[in-house]
């Protein structure tokens, strides 16, 4: 009975709900240390950014790391679906009057559709840059590594994109939209994460809380900020 | 006051329901909500009409009977409270009050405003006791000291009245508060702590059987419960289900 | 003796259960397999009975009206619990709890019933604190105790104001183990309409299936009847608005004899009315008389300002409040037995010093007890030169912390802040002491069929203690039925399963349909609560709190022929099959209109005044009862003939070997 309580059971769903949510949680705290080197200036810049890119993609443990984010992503997806499905079929006919707006968050009762505007700019993102690192489209900006090897030129590439003339400030704000949605997410995933996974203590709920609130505000927001300081603020290239 | 009623009526589980519309007049700020639904059903009753059928017993806020949503909130807009202890006062002359079951697929629907809540039987079946024969020939009571914290935290986990108020608020119509109050009081009393596992698992395979959603965290039950059961409640049984599944 | 033989064992008082614990017949684990038990009422009395006879292994179906076994109106019972236990080492012992609750009977139950209650009394505590219930504690870890009305120990074990519903959980938690099990079945949304008899033994039910309407038959070896008191013949009272004398009621009309139906207890602390539309009343613990001291204003002209809105109660000076239960009882004050405090308080309104709007209120004020409890925090938290108002919030606090649900209960329903006014309080009907008559055995008159807790007449007396409820319904159904029980159903053995195909049940079930039929073809004008409200205004008028011949008769001729009109006149629409509460409630009032005959018959009979009976041709000089030893030291129980008025009254004579009889004085 337990191996299956772990696998099955509405409870299990949950940890791996949690689990998940809070190693990507994780997950952006590394990405946001990363991308924040875009906002240095100069001639350093370049090559500071692509030595990091550099490192992240040939790193064994980086790409474990990074195989296990996009499983994560994955089964956070389906696993929402999933509760997302069983949660409709558990109220086959709905009120004529409800008004959950009395006794809980926006956030909380909408995790489902900020998840899935998430979904669409982790595609929109990762077909800007990933797919473009992997699969050409630098032909014409290469690096040259300290080793002498020759790599795609990723800084390049993100100043581009969001200097476009036509495409970067829509770019820019497309990103905003979803830092926005990844922001509510965060309001009602982080400490809901906490509680699903049983971590909830009178003692250190509001310390908990607090810095629930606080990750949702400020890494959302300092991601939010590089595609204006660089469509705004940086130097042309 | 004068009000407008708008009242799921439903012949039978079989049939399909719908709302319909009632005036009535002559209603007194000090009535309770079921007192108006009474005044409501006499008026039905001398023009020959079926009564509104409600669930209802104790009408002191203890034996968890009564339910109804009620503008689109369990046991109305007042706080702590269930139903029959919901007063009229809380409304204004002219208002239009919407009055349905508590819905959920483990909720099924009898008549009008009845819902069958023996699901929340099933899952107390399934384990929510402590194993002990009723011979009397148990220890004395004073020989398992507790901690009065430990045993005060049991005692607001018991107060539960059952009443479904967390699933009907709940969006996916989860029944999570309700089970993890009966887990958390045995789980924090030392005669219940030998079969904790045992219990939690039993107790969530049946809640899961019975076709409640899960649970998303809004925390909406806590806010609706009549009795502010906690949702501390939630993460303990998260907790011990946790540790019995891995074991 | 008569026909009633109480079957209490011989020897010394202190022995006679244990004794007869050894004498009486067993059933074999083998054998307790093929025998069932049908258990009407899922409070803690049949709940407790429930879950130890399937425990022991007989076969157990339990009924109820309700949607879940834990809805039973136990559950409303706030204060507490009494036990025997002398944890508090205040000099309690079983004796002194049955000499109190003998006393607090005023002489009218049986002492062998009693002492056995209390001897059981603190093996309740054990088996409760076992099944989970969550007791109030100390810091120490060990259980908290409290006093209550009418006793000068503290003995009384609670959870906040929640006793009842603790415990009705711990009761259904032991029944749920027991219907994991396959033990027992339980029926819920049924309500039983009548007992059926095979060769004059108690063979089974008909139970209406009140989702779907079905009439069902179901067969047993034995019934036990524990469905509850019969306050709600008042219409307002502080009962469950389903709480009914159906059970009880026709099986009276089948043989079983019910006795001392004018029992009823007035409780004094309860939410006074406030309208026509009322429902029910709403009881607020007696705890509170622990802490909050009555009053009424002293001058006529000041009461009268307070019911035109004219003065408040907090202006109204320390001299010219009148706080008569302090004045009149010194030794007990707020503390006295509730009969003697409804009755007080009556008092005072009759003679016009009543509070509210109807004159029928006193005021239940704590801010004494904001004052002392304030001051003692202030000396344990070492605060110098603390304020009044400080020490008012510190001792709000506490109080806050020991009552707080209750005052939150009454501002909800009244809409005052009861920390700033003091509370509104009259008595309403609680609970009843009479019902079935039992032998030792808690066996009627019918064999086979018992009753338990209130639904029997066995332990209190005429007079109910504070928290001596929970304990005798928990006694009955923990550790006296399963007993008890077992000597009657040894003979059962070879019986094997009962058909419900005898002609027996086929004739009952004929009944029923025929009585559900005749109402709703009836088509009159009126529905079954206006008939409700008009006995219940009768019972209360004529047959309540104090009672007289003249009125009494009236009142018997009044509810007959309200009955006549009611069968003439009564309005049930809808359907038989199918769910239909007005067809419930037809039933029930169909039967409140014959037991309230009976209960008026009783009360005329009665001429004296002891404990809830209160004859007005019968007190003395100060208003107090004055019982009647010498004519009516016994046990009333009527035998049904055809009509309420026609029942046959014996006799059991109360002998009291181990207590000395006295004038009951709480002054």
């Amino acid at each position: 009975m337990a191996k299956s309580a772990l696998l099955k059971s509405s409870l299990a769903k949950k940890y791996w709900m949690a689990f998940t949510g809070l190693f990507l949680c994780l997950f952006l705290v590394g990405h946001l240390a990363g991308n924040l080197q875009l906002l240095a200036a100069g001639e350093g810049a370049r090559d500071q950014f692509n030595e990091y890119a550099l490192f992240m993609t040939t790193n064994p443990i980086v790409r474990v790391l990074s195989i296990v984010t996009f499983a994560s992503i994955l089964f956070h997806v389906i696993d929402g679906i999933i509760l997302t499905v069983n949660n409709r079929k558990a109220r086959p006919e709905g009120y004529v009057s409800f008004k959950p707006s009395t006794n809980s968050k926006w956030s909380s009762r909408n995790m489902g559709i900020l998840g899935t505007v998430i979904l669409a700019f982790i595609i929109i993102h990762l077909i800007n840059f990933w797919g473009q690192m992997k699969f050409g489209g630098l032909d014409d900006t290469v690096y040259q590594t300290a080793n002498g090897e020759t790599v795609k030129d990723l800084y390049t590439l993100t100043i581009r994109t969001f200097q476009d003339a036509e495409m970067g400030l829509i770019w820019a704000i497309i990103y905003l939209i979803a830092m926005i949605a990844i922001g509510f997410h965060l309001y009602h995933g982080f400490g809901s994460g906490f509680q699903s996974l049983g971590i909830n203590h009178p003692k250190y709920n509001t310390f908990v809380r607090r810095v629930g609130v606080g990750f949702a505000i400020i890494v959302p927001l300092l991601f939010a900020i590089i595609p204006f300081y660089i469509y705004f603020v940086l130097e042309k290239i | 006051m004068n009000l407008t009623l708008k009242i799921w009526r439903q012949k039978d589980a079989a049939s399909k329901g719908g709302i319909q519309t009632y005036q009535l007049g002559g209603v007194e700020p000090d009535m309770s909500f079921l007192e108006m639904l009474d005044v409501l059903n006499q008026e039905l009753i001398d023009k020959g009409e079926e009564p509104v059928v409600f669930d209802h017993d104790c009408r002191e806020g203890i034996c968890g009977t009564c339910s109804l949503q009620i503008n689109g909130e369990p046991h109305g807009p007042d706080r702590g409270i269930t139903t029959c202890q919901l007063h009229m006062r809380m409304f204004k002359d002219g208002d239009t009050i919407t009055i349905e079951p508590f819905r959920a697929k483990a909720f099924p629907v009898i008549k009008d405003l009845v819902v069958d809540r023996s699901s929340f039987e099933r899952i107390q079946q399934a384990g929510g006791y402590i194993s002990v024969n009723t011979s009397g020939n148990t220890q004395d009571a004073n020989s398992i000291p507790i901690p009065k914290d430990k045993a005060d935290a049991a005692f607001y986990a018991a107060t539960c009245i059952g009443c479904g108020a967390c699933v009907a608020a709940c969006k996916n119509a989860s029944a999570m508060l309700f089970t993890s109050a009966k887990v958390s009081q045995m789980a924090l009393l030392p005669q219940g702590e030998v079969e904790a596992d045992r219990r939690v698992l039993a107790m969530v395979e049946q809640m899961d059987k019975e076709g409640f959603g899960n649970c998303t965290n809004t925390g909406a039950c806590e806010i609706e419960c009549p009795k502010g059961i906690s949702l501390e409640n939630i993460a303990r049984m998260n907790r011990e289900y946790l540790r019995a599944s891995v074991k | 003796m008569g026909v009633l033989d109480s079957k209490v064992p011989q020897g010394p008082l202190a022995e006679k259960w244990v004794s007869h614990k050894n004498e009486i017949n067993l059933v074999n684990p083998a054998n307790k397999r093929n025998i069932d038990v049908i258990i009407v009422g899922t409070g803690l009395a049949g709940g407790s009975a429930a879950a130890t006879l399937a425990e022991l292994g007989y076969n157990v179906k339990t009924f109820c009206y309700q949607d879940s076994p834990r809805r039973a109106h136990s559950i409303a019972a706030q204060g507490g619990i009494n036990a025997a236990k002398n944890y508090q080492g205040d000099g309690d012992s079983d004796y002194r709890l049955f000499y109190d609750t003998v006393k607090g009977g005023d002489y009218r139950a049986r002492e062998a019933n009693v002492y056995r209650l209390a001897e059981v009394s603190g093996n309740i505590i054990d088996q409760c604190v076992a099944q989970g219930v969550p007791f109030a504690r100390e810091y120490g870890g060990l259980l908290d105790n409290r006093s209550f009305g009418g006793v000068l120990v503290s003995r009384t074990f609670y959870a906040k104001g929640q006793t009842g519903q603790q415990l009705l959980l711990g009761c259904y938690s032991a029944m749920n183990r027991q219907i994991n099990r396959g033990k027992i079945k339980s029926y819920t949304r049924h309500e039983m309409l009548d007992v059926v008899l095979v060769d004059g033994k108690a063979r089974g039910i008909i139970a209406r299936n009140l989702v779907t309407g079905e009439i069902e038959r179901h067969s047993a070896h034995a019934v036990v009847i524990a469905s509850g008191g019969y306050g709600n013949v008042f219409f307002l009272s502080t009962n469950a608005m389903g709480s009914n004398v159906t059970a009880a009621w026709k099986v009276h009309k089948k043989g079983a004899f019910f006795a001392n139906p004018c029992f009823t207890q007035i409780h004094p602390t309860c939410i006074p009315v406030s309208g026509e539309h009322q429902s029910k009343l709403t009881l607020m613990s007696e705890s509170l008389r622990n802490d909050g001291r009555i009053w009424v204003p002293k001058k006529l002209e000041d009461a009268k300002a307070i019911r035109e809105g004219r003065l408040k109660p907090t202006e109204l000076a320390e001299e010219d409040r009148d706080y008569y239960l302090e004045r009149r009882y010194p030794a007990f004050g707020n503390l006295v037995p509730r009969d003697v405090a409804s009755r007080a308080a009556k008092e005072r309104c009759d003679a016009g010093f009543g509070v509210n709007k109807t004159g029928e209120a006193v005021y239940l004020d704590f801010s004494d007890a904001f004052m002392r409890y304030g001051r003692e925090a202030v000396s344990t938290q070492k605060i110098e030169n603390a304020s009044e108002e400080q020490i008012r919030e510190l001792g709000v606090a506490v109080v806050e912390a020991k009552y707080g649900n209750l005052f939150q209960m009454y501002e909800k329903i009244v809409d005052e802040n009861p920390y700033k006014t003091p509370m509104k309080i009259y008595p309403a009907v609680h609970y009843t002491m009479g019902g079935l008559w039992v032998d030792y055995n808690l066996q009627t008159t019918v064999p086979g069929l018992y009753a338990a807790g209130e639904a029997n007449f066995s332990d209190h007396g005429a007079n109910r203690l504070g928290a001596s409820a929970l304990m005798q319904g928990l006694a009955d159904g923990y550790f006296v039925l399963p007993y008890t029980m077992g000597d009657y159903l040894a003979n059962d053995i070879r019986t094997g399963p009962i058909s419900t195909d005898l002609p027996e049940f086929e004739e009952a079930e004929k009944n029923i349909r025929g009585q559900m039929e005749r109402f709703i073809n009836t088509k009159g004008t009126k529905s079954v609560d206006y008939f409700h409200k008009r006995l219940g205004k009768i019972m209360w008028d004529k047959v309540g709190m104090s009672r007289n011949a003249t009125g009494l008769k009236e009142a018997i001729s009044e509810i007959k022929a309200l009955r006549e009109e009611f069968w003439k006149d009564v309005r049930v629409p809808g359907i038989i099959d199918g769910m239909n509460p007005e067809l419930e409630k037809a039933g029930r009032v169909a039967d409140f209109l014959e037991l309230g005959e009976l209960f008026a018959k009783d009360a005329l009979h009665r001429e004296e005044s002891c404990g809830g009976h209160f004859r007005e041709e019968h007190q003395t000089e100060e208003g107090e009862a004055l019982r009647d030893d010498e004519n009516f030291m016994y046990v009333a129980a009527w035998e049904y003939t055809g009509e309420p008025a026609d029942a046959v009254l014996h006799k059991e004579d109360l002998v009291y070997e181990n207590i000395e009889v006295k004038t009951r004085s709480y002054k």
